[in-house]
């Protein structure tokens, strides 16, 4: 039935990233505390790992880019804006923080990790405000 | 863009969600839309006309400051 097609292929995709998201955090964690805690001696699983997490990311990117293209234009409007707001304060803020760093002005190194928490907490909050104007 | 979908979807007894099935958008959408909030894309606008049996322009009124 063409009518139900929408919603239903909505939450199929969405189930699909959702799962994908899961699996990639978890093989993040395993490449990060595996390589010191478990395996720190085994370069061959700590290769694998490496590969399955690049493999999963590569997945996420596909199962997000497929929900954005199959979904509803709204959505699509709004994480548009989310993910071009992101983007450009993640740039901005994460090369004001590493010359800060390079000049020696905060207390300690600038970390990838620090860049990448900022870009979610900036793409969660931009959602949050798109959608309080839009909803 | 200013709209009388929300009218004539109750005129016609349908709920936000069943209109959003039937042109392929979320109920929020279409919330969205009745609300001035979000203007459609142009496909959308065609099937929310065929789906109400209204044309384009007796559906929507264009505003110069309307949402971007």
């Amino acid at each position: 039935m063409k009518d139900k097609k929408f919603s239903l292929k909505q939450k199929s995709n969405l189930k699909v990233l959702a799962s994908l998201t899961v699996a990639w955090t978890t093989s993040q964690a395993l490449v990060t505390f595996g390589s010191k805690l478990f395996w720190p001696e085994s370069t061959v699983i700590i290769i694998a790992t490496i590969l399955l997490n690049i493999g999963l990311g590569i997945g996420l990117i596909l199962a997000n880019r497929k929900y954005l293209i199959e979904g509803d234009e709204l959505d699509k409007k709004i994480a548009i804006e989310s993910m071009s707001l992101a983007l450009g304060l993640s740039i901005v803020v994460g090369l004001a923080y590493s010359s800060a760093s390079q000049a020696n002005l905060i207390p300690f190194d600038a970390d990838i990790s620090h860049l990448v928490i900022f870009t979610g907490i900036s793409i969660l909050a931009s959602i949050g405000i798109s959608r309080k104007r839009y909803l | 863009m200013k709209n009388i979908i929300r009218e004539i979807r109750t005129e016609k007894g349908l709920r936000q969600e069943d209109l959003g099935e039937q042109i392929g958008v979320s109920r929020q959408t279409i919330n969205a839309i009745e609300k001035g909030k979000f203007d459609p894309s142009l496909s959308t606008a065609f099937k929310l006309s065929k789906e109400l049996g209204l044309k384009i322009e007796e559906l929507f009124q264009f505003e110069e400051n309307g949402p971007k």
